[in-house]
């Protein structure tokens, strides 16, 4: 009887789910099936024409992959932008909830919004603008080192500094999302715990320490998941700034993918392009959660 | 896009694309059903400024077929080559579009076009004598014709007449060894801090050209293999290096000039080779005093003047096999090739005419700076007409950058160009071994 009843209500669970489950399987497992087994054969312009002359190639594609500098040289732009740009991006995030957070500030809605508002804005826009603040002789940010006294720096031109413009634009085009995150988080945090911390004698900084770091513990794992797995999806700010340029200092893996795929037609590149992506990003984000297991033990 | 977002975005899409393809199932077979009643509708996909002129030209082609209705629609050069091929993936090419004359080969390759044989031979008006017969070759794909040029662009010597005449020279020398005489004179004069010509080191046209100048093919064994470390091309990079090697170039990328006209204004450097879109810019952006001191030149060849050959450049006017109105289409290129159009094109657009009566009566032939242009299109030559030049190409111009000012051995980036190609190659080898290459397929086939 009972179990004829929870019978019944799985079956309509899994009616009410099978919508769900029809959009990611042709919108998700679908593409991801299709993109493996592309990233075995040579498909490229040739086939797109007739497909008969896609071949299957085994391996090759990654043994090709792995052997390019190209490959070498995006990996590495996009390790540094993923460990510099994230770590300073949740840094960012976190010092701008602690502030919104204060009992010191006033009209908090009003910064969280004008915060928040990049994350919003179309990246194109915003690259337009930033475009003009980079510009190595009639920009504002040369303008500013001017002052100190700094020489003005090629940004977008130099391929020491190209990277870190870009980081620079994505981190505060993006650190309002993870701000929201934190700034929920803090609000979990009973007030409580930082009266007893006060009452035994800890300052601001041992209340940061011991009460405020371990009470988003979870918070952290969330957001440097996903900051993660959203940072080694670089795209967007290169493309626009910079095309990978200069001498392919600013060519993450996804762009280098997009040229394979789109540029050079090569499918069956940058399909293998995708899959180490996909396995590298996998590999980071075990590694993250098994760091992030064991501090908290 | 980064951080977050991304996973409700995802969800979202796939929600929309889902009820966009029910929306087109629904509406599919109702759309377009009862076309023969209403007039054609032909769509015309041009790009950048082209696109923008072309509405001009539209409404007389109209007014003298009152059935057909054209619409335009613009595309931007930067995202052109991806949107057609997405267009050819996703069935949704139009009737007829500008084609860069580069580009034609690949979608070729792709069966995209149609072949326009047949259709150029019941058609009095356009006849081949009347175009640059380098520019109209590179239409020819396997023999057979799929576009007809609508605009021509090229390559040649911009100047400045004052700093050559202080260094002793009236006119640009048409030889090799003259030219660089000259180069040397000009680096005499203007000093240690100031070049006689810039090549940016970032662009593979300048090496090619010396190469095709030299008589290189460029590729061997039809097509299947660099020629790069061969005699003649090896002549040709020979030639390029010394240009550097003798500081008589700034080894410099394009984007490491500020400002290429201001340069040019200062004397940074006395000759560059650039295409006629600079003739515009050269006459805005040029400061008003120097307006009488630079000129333009066909290019000096290894063996003289004649052997001073271009790359031949411009766009071409094509038909894709999809389309469901072909001669309404093809009586559009026709209309826009004959020659009082063209010329009114070039008076819109400031492009180029393909057609050589169009020059003639627009006074092109004539004009000091444009007549450069007239003589280099006599002599213009494309790259190979293969979907895989523009990859052999950059990787040419990276191995040139690494022999530049990368420390490579001029033969062994040569070497490493012939490495690249052959394996770039290595489908279109095995294509032809197995008879599989589609330039083979027969004119006039059904899509």
């Amino acid at each position: 009887m009972r179990s004829a009843l929870q019978r019944r209500q799985a079956r309509s669970g899994w009616l009410f789910l099978s919508p769900a489950f029809l959009l990611i399987g042709v919108f998700f497992f679908l593409p991801v099936v299709a993109g493996l087994l592309l990233s075995l054969t040579d498909f490229d312009i040739y086939a797109i024409g007739s497909p008969g002359t896609a071949r299957f190639v085994g391996l090759r594609n990654y043994v090709e992959v792995l052997r390019s500098a190209a490959f070498w040289g995006a990996l590495r732009n996009t390790l540094y932008f993923v460990v510099a740009g994230g770590t300073l991006s949740v840094a960012v995030s976190l010092a701008a909830a602690l502030l919104l957070s204060a009992r010191v500030v006033r009209l908090r809605s009003l910064f969280r919004t004008i915060y928040f508002t990049p994350v919003v804005t179309t990246l194109v826009a915003v690259a337009i603008v930033w475009r003009y603040l980079y510009h190595p002789r009639y920009g504002l940010l040369n303008h500013v080192l001017g002052w100190l006294h700094l020489g003005p720096v090629d940004w977008l031109g130099d391929p020491h500094w190209a990277m870190p413009a870009i980081i620079l634009l994505s981190v505060w085009k993006n650190f309002g999302y993870n701000m929201l995150i934190f700034v929920a988080g803090l609000q979990g945090i009973p007030e409580e715990y930082y009266e007893a911390a006060a009452i035994d004698g800890a300052g601001a900084w041992r209340r940061f320490l011991h009460v405020t770091l371990p009470g988003l513990a979870p918070i952290f794992l969330f957001v440097g998941l996903t900051t993660m797995i959203g940072q080694f999806q670089l795209f967007a700010e290169p493309y626009v700034m910079t095309q990978g340029g200069p001498l392919g200092s600013t060519r993450s893996l996804v762009l280098l993918m997009y040229e394979e795929g789109f540029r050079w037609w090569r499918m069956g590149t940058a399909s293998t392009i995708a899959v180490l992506l996909l396995l590298i990003t996998l590999a980071g984000a075990l590694l993250q959660m098994r760091l992030q297991k064991g501090r908290g033990s | 896009m980064s951080a977050g977002g991304s996973w409700e975005r995802r969800g979202m899409v796939g929600l929309l694309a889902a009820g966009l393809s029910l929306l087109v199932i629904l509406a599919g077979p109702g759309c377009g059903r009862d076309k023969g009643s209403q007039p054609v509708e032909l769509r015309f996909w041009a790009m950048g400024r082209e696109g923008e002129v072309l509405q001009d030209l539209i409404s007389g082609f109209e007014r003298e077929n009152p059935e057909v209705r054209v619409q335009v629609q613009q595309i931007p050069w930067s995202a052109a080559h991806e949107k057609l091929l997405t267009a050819f993936v996703g069935r949704s090419t139009p009737d007829l579009a500008q084609l860069g004359n580069t580009w034609i080969a690949e979608f070729v390759a792709l069966r995209a076009l149609e072949p326009l044989a047949g259709r150029l031979a019941a058609t009095a008006a356009l006849d081949s004598t009347s175009f640059f017969p380098g520019i109209w070759s590179t239409n020819r794909i396997g023999g057979v014709m799929y576009g007809i040029p609508w605009y021509v662009d090229t390559r040649v010597l911009f100047y400045r007449r004052d700093i050559l005449a202080r260094a002793g020279y009236d006119s640009v020398p048409g030889s090799w060894q003259g030219w660089r005489k000259a180069m040397e004179a000009v680096k005499r004069l203007v000093g240690p801090e100031r070049f006689a010509i810039f090549l940016p080191v970032n662009e593979w046209n300048q090496p090619i050209i010396f190469g095709l100048q030299a008589g290189s093919p460029l590729l061997v064994d039809d097509a299947t293999r660099g020629a790069f470390a061969q005699e003649a091309f090896r002549r040709a990079f020979h030639f390029y290096l010394g240009l550097f090697g003798d500081s008589l170039a700034p080894p410099v990328r394009n984007n490491e000039i500020a400002n290429l006209y201001q340069e040019f204004a200062r004397g940074y450097f006395a000759m560059y080779i650039t295409g006629p879109w600079n003739l515009g810019e050269f006459q805005r952006r040029l400061p008003e005093g120097l307006q009488d001191d630079w000129g333009t030149a066909p290019l000096p060849g290894p063996e003289g003047p004649a052997s001073g050959i271009s790359l031949a450049g411009g766009s071409s006017l094509i038909i894709f096999r999809r389309s469901p109105h072909k001669d309404a289409a093809w009586r559009l290129v026709e209309y826009l090739l004959r020659p009082e159009q063209q010329e009114r094109f070039y008076e819109l657009s400031g492009d180029l005419p393909a057609r050589r009566e169009a020059w003639q009566q627009a006074a092109l032939a004539r004009e000091p700076r444009t007549r450069a242009f007239w003589e280099q299109l006599q002599r213009v030559v494309s790259t190979p007409k293969i979907p895989e030049w523009e990859q052999i190409a950059t990787l040419v111009q990276d191995d040139t950058e690494l022999a530049v000012r990368g420390g490579v051995p001029a033969d062994s980036a040569l070497a490493m160009m012939d490495r690249g190609a052959a394996r770039i190659l290595q489908k279109r080898r095995w294509l032809l071994a197995h008879d599989r290459l589609p330039a083979a397929v027969p004119a006039g086939e059904a899509p």
